[in-house]
């Protein structure tokens, strides 16, 4: 065998070298990647409020060639990409997070749009010059425990107040584990499970399990690819403003309605405490201590077209949706929870593509009913 | 090519270098890189909504290429043995492949499933038949060569063109039996036709001149179909691909105008061209995939062109598309420069630093140089020798402006019949008639070169500067839809709303 590799032609000697060296080199790099797992640490570094200001919400994306923005799992980088990470709290800032799905998080509305920008825009006093800053932390997916694991890490920028815009859709305990932001955290959910004894899985099928190939440089390409790209749309952003493709036609909510009164499988007349993630919101609770949660039912569309004695909307059967809010009514006094029913606050004419999501004008309107209970809160807090 | 495509043909080019050292493969590496090159179009081609023209257009490709070589094939000689092996090679391939219909899943070679075979026999054999015609009736300088570079200009015309490509793409929708209703021009998906076109046009117009040498069908079709430089050039000239098929070529730059007969190939170089091969294949790779795709993020397009408001942005996103095309498309060429040196074969170097050129010819003589160069052979040439010989009372100064309009606007139209690329275009010419102009008269008042070394610097320097930026406002045109989107840009440049 030596003889032969020894006899073998010049450039073969020399492809074989180049091809040994190479493999060694790739191994290497791949194993040193494996092991110092460095993702985290460089999700960490951002260009986002240092060359470029940060975004006003989460980054998500789901044209990214026109949205400017992408889709990404690593709460590190997206944390590091938004205002809420540009440095200390400033003196008299009353820091107020907002999280829940994508009608806190702002569908087909600008970022100068939302609930938390038009919050901010309500000019709410407080005592002691202090001024309410209102930070968006929504995010495009409808689970509790979604809602639960951007909250364990808001936690970390000393918020005076979590107001958590819940609806219905967001209970269903077969709903909780289904957003790609709990699957692609497997090990962070699981810790949230256990710490706060969630009757979830973790060893839930839909978690996606990084085996030790998946851990290599070659298997994690796609997440550095990701870091990247994050990073770059920072120029597009901070030039453009935009970080949502907003086109000028869309499908309009569903007025007609399917004669459906079925909700995740459940049948009129009850809906039981128990078959909602109400351990989730319980969970939020213990995890903020001291700083107060304010729990509101975000607006939902009310349909008046076919069937619309049977449903409010696409989501909702009546029945389901009435239970639901005497539920959430009567755990509340007993929890001694803040929580605001906001369901019907909103005309229906405000509603863009889906029950939940709102124009421009239902949001600064949402705001302002907000605003006042906000303000009072604030201010009834020791 | 996408990324798998070229891994792939890389490891089959490095496959065949290794082995051509140790099984003396040299001597057949023609009919080698012809049975690659002919497979590899079907492959590379991809789907179009016309039924079945994923496999017409490359067969359609070949056609073309061994009807040219029908054309300029020396008329001293008869097709000789050599040749009707090639045919049968062809022939054999595309059955081959329109075979491939009745292997179910295994059929991978084309985008979708061939057409019914006999449909294939039925046209492929009218297409031997009319070569086999136009093989007899060649040797004429005259009538042929004219109608094959009209049919290919016209083909060209109707590609590029969007309402000629969607009637094309109707009718041919309506020939296919399905609804015209949906015809646009993207229909017409002819993967590589742009080069091919040139390929063959050179070859015409060469073969009218006198200066083509004797070409067989198997080294024609290769020249033509060579799959590395297929789809993105560069564009080579027969007699130097030729050099280099036949193992005596000159290098990447020094095209030689004949070609003798060779008896020894140059094993002795396989291992250079394995690593130098492979290092061009990467930096191609790495110019593509990591910086150009990231550019590309953040470049000037239509949308973000209506989006920003501010000078700077505006700036730093057109500053990105500069880069991005530019190593897009270097990229590309570093990538068919690899993969053809693995094969042995060293095609022509396209682009040699263009930005840090300090005028605007010399930008254009390291910018894509081998379509400037077909440009300037087949176009500008002999057109202002047209000009001055036959209406000589037209001063020299129309006659450059001419042609360099002319040219610059060709060039543009090239990329499409869009106003934004004869926008351009002229925009392009205009730039180099000023800068001739310019040359001619700082030359005549200056009287002798500048010798001080610093003013030499600071003038290279401000030459680099403006030749870059001139450059670079040009691309404004190139990257949008439509003109009125380029002149809001511009006003936004300088800081107007």
């Amino acid at each position: 065998m030596k003889t032969g590799l020894k006899t073998a032609p010049p450039g073969l000697r020399f492809a074989r070298n180049v091809v040994l060296k190479g493999l060694g080199l790739f191994i290497m790099i791949n194993l040193v990647f494996a092991l110092s797992d460095p993702l985290l640490r460089l999700g960490r570094l951002s260009a986002y409020n240092q060359l470029f200001p940060g975004r006003l919400r989460l980054p998500y994306g789901d044209q990214p060639d026109r949205d400017h923005n992408l889709s990404l799992f690593q709460l590190e980088a997206m944390f590091a990409s938004h205002e809420l990470a540009a440095g200390p709290k400033p003196d008299g800032e009353y820091r107020v997070l907002l999280i829940g799905d994508s009608a806190t998080w702002g569908f087909l509305l600008s970022p100068g749009e939302t609930l938390a920008a038009s919050l901010n825009r309500s000019g709410i006093s407080l005592p002691g010059h202090r001024q309410a800053r209102f930070y968006n932390l929504g995010y495009p997916t409808m689970s509790l425990t979604k809602d639960l694991l951007i909250l364990s890490f808001a936690l970390r920028y000393q918020p005076d107040l979590i107001v958590w815009l819940i609806t219905l859709e967001s209970f269903p305990i077969e709903q909780q584990l289904d957003s790609p932001l709990l699957q692609h955290n497997p090990q962070t959910v699981r810790a949230l499970i256990a710490d706060y004894r969630l009757c979830l899985d973790a060893h839930d099928s839909r978690f996606v399990e990084e085996a030790w190939p998946g851990r290599t440089l070659i298997g994690q390409r796609r997440a550095l690819a990701d870091l990247l790209r994050l990073q770059l749309y920072g120029i597009l952003w901070s030039a453009t403003g935009v970080d949502q493709y907003i086109p000028d036609d869309f499908t309009p909510r569903m007025e007609d309605l399917q004669a459906d009164q079925e909700f995740h499988g459940l049948q009129p007349p009850h809906l039981h405490p128990e078959d909602l993630a109400l351990e989730v919101l319980s969970a939020g609770m213990k995890m903020t201590g001291e700083i107060p949660i304010l729990l509101v039912n975000e607006p939902v569309f009310i349909s008046h077209g076919k069937n619309s004695d049977i449903r409010y909307n696409f989501y909702y059967p009546r029945w389901a949706y009435d239970e639901y809010r005497q539920i959430m009514a009567r755990i509340s006094e007993t929890k001694g929870w803040r929580y605001f029913d906001y369901w019907d606050a909103i005309p229906a004419s405000e509603f863009t593509n889906t029950a939940i999501h709102v124009s421009p004008q239902g949001a600064a309107a949402f705001a302002n009913r907000l605003a006042g209970v906000i303000e009072q809160q604030i201010n009834a807090t020791p | 090519m996408t990324l798998t495509h070229i891994l792939a043909l890389a490891a089959l080019a490095s496959g065949y270098n290794l082995l051509s050292g140790r099984r003396n493969l040299l001597c057949h590496r023609t009919w080698i890189l012809l049975a690659v090159s002919l497979a590899g179009i079907y492959w590379l081609q991809p789907a179009t909504p016309l039924r079945n023209f994923d496999f017409w257009f490359p067969t359609l490709t070949i056609a073309l290429a061994a009807g040219t070589w029908a054309v300029v094939r020396s008329r001293e000689t008869s097709a000789s043995r050599e040749d009707l092996l090639a045919g049968l090679l062809i022939l054999g391939i595309i059955l081959g492949v329109g075979a491939t219909r009745y292997l179910g899943p295994l059929c991978c070679l084309t985008a979708s499933r061939p057409p019914q075979f006999w449909v294939v026999l039925l046209v492929v054999g009218g297409l031997a038949g009319l070569l086999a015609v136009l093989a007899r009736c060649a040797g004429s300088r005259r009538i042929l060569p004219y109608a094959f570079t009209l049919l290919i200009v016209g083909l060209f015309i109707v590609l590029k063109s969007e309402p000629m490509g969607s009637a094309a793409g109707a009718w041919l929708r309506r020939a296919g039996g399905q609804s015209a209703d949906l015809a646009t021009a993207f229909d017409l998906r002819w993967l590589g036709f742009s080069y091919l076109a040139f390929r063959l046009l050179h070859a015409l117009r060469d073969y009218q001149a006198g200066r083509l040498p004797a070409c067989s069908l198997a080294e024609f079709t290769t020249y033509a179909l060579f799959l590395p430089s297929y789809t993105a050039g560069p564009i080579d000239r027969y007699q130097h691909f030729v050099a280099e098929l036949r193992g005596k070529g000159s290098g990447p730059n020094n095209p030689i105008a004949g070609v003798e007969e060779v008896d020894q190939a140059r094993p002795a170089s396989m291992p250079q061209d394995l690593a130098q091969g492979a290092q061009r294949l990467l930096t191609g790779l790495v110019k593509k995939f990591v910086l150009a795709d990231s550019l590309a993020l953040i470049a000037l397009s239509g949308e973000t062109a209506a989006q920003i408001a501010s000078p700077g942005w505006m700036w730093v996103v057109l500053y990105a598309y500069a880069l991005r095309i530019y190593f897009d498309f270097a990229g590309y060429t570093d990538i068919a420069l690899g993969l053809g040196r693995l094969f042995g074969i060293q095609l022509p170097e396209n682009f040699t630093n263009p930005y840090f050129k300090t005028n605007l010819a010399q930008f254009w003589n390291s910018w894509h140089i081998t379509l400037t160069q077909w440009f300037r052979a087949y176009f500008f040439n002999p057109l202002t020798r047209a000009l001055r010989t036959t209406h000589s009372s037209i001063p020299t100064w129309a006659t450059v402006l001419l042609g360099q309009l002319g040219t610059m606007l060709l060039i543009g139209l090239w990329h499409g019949s869009d106003a934004n690329f004869a926008a351009w275009g002229l925009w392009h010419g205009l730039g180099l008639f000023v800068q001739n102009r310019w040359t001619g008269w700082i030359g005549l008042r200056l009287g002798r070169p500048v010798s001080h070394p610093a003013t030499k610097r600071w003038l290279a320097i401000g030459g680099w500067f403006l030749t870059f930026h001139y450059v670079t406002l040009g691309w404004v045109w190139f990257a949008l839809p439509d003109v009125g989107l380029s002149w809001t840009v511009f006003r936004r440049l300088v800081g107007l709303p």
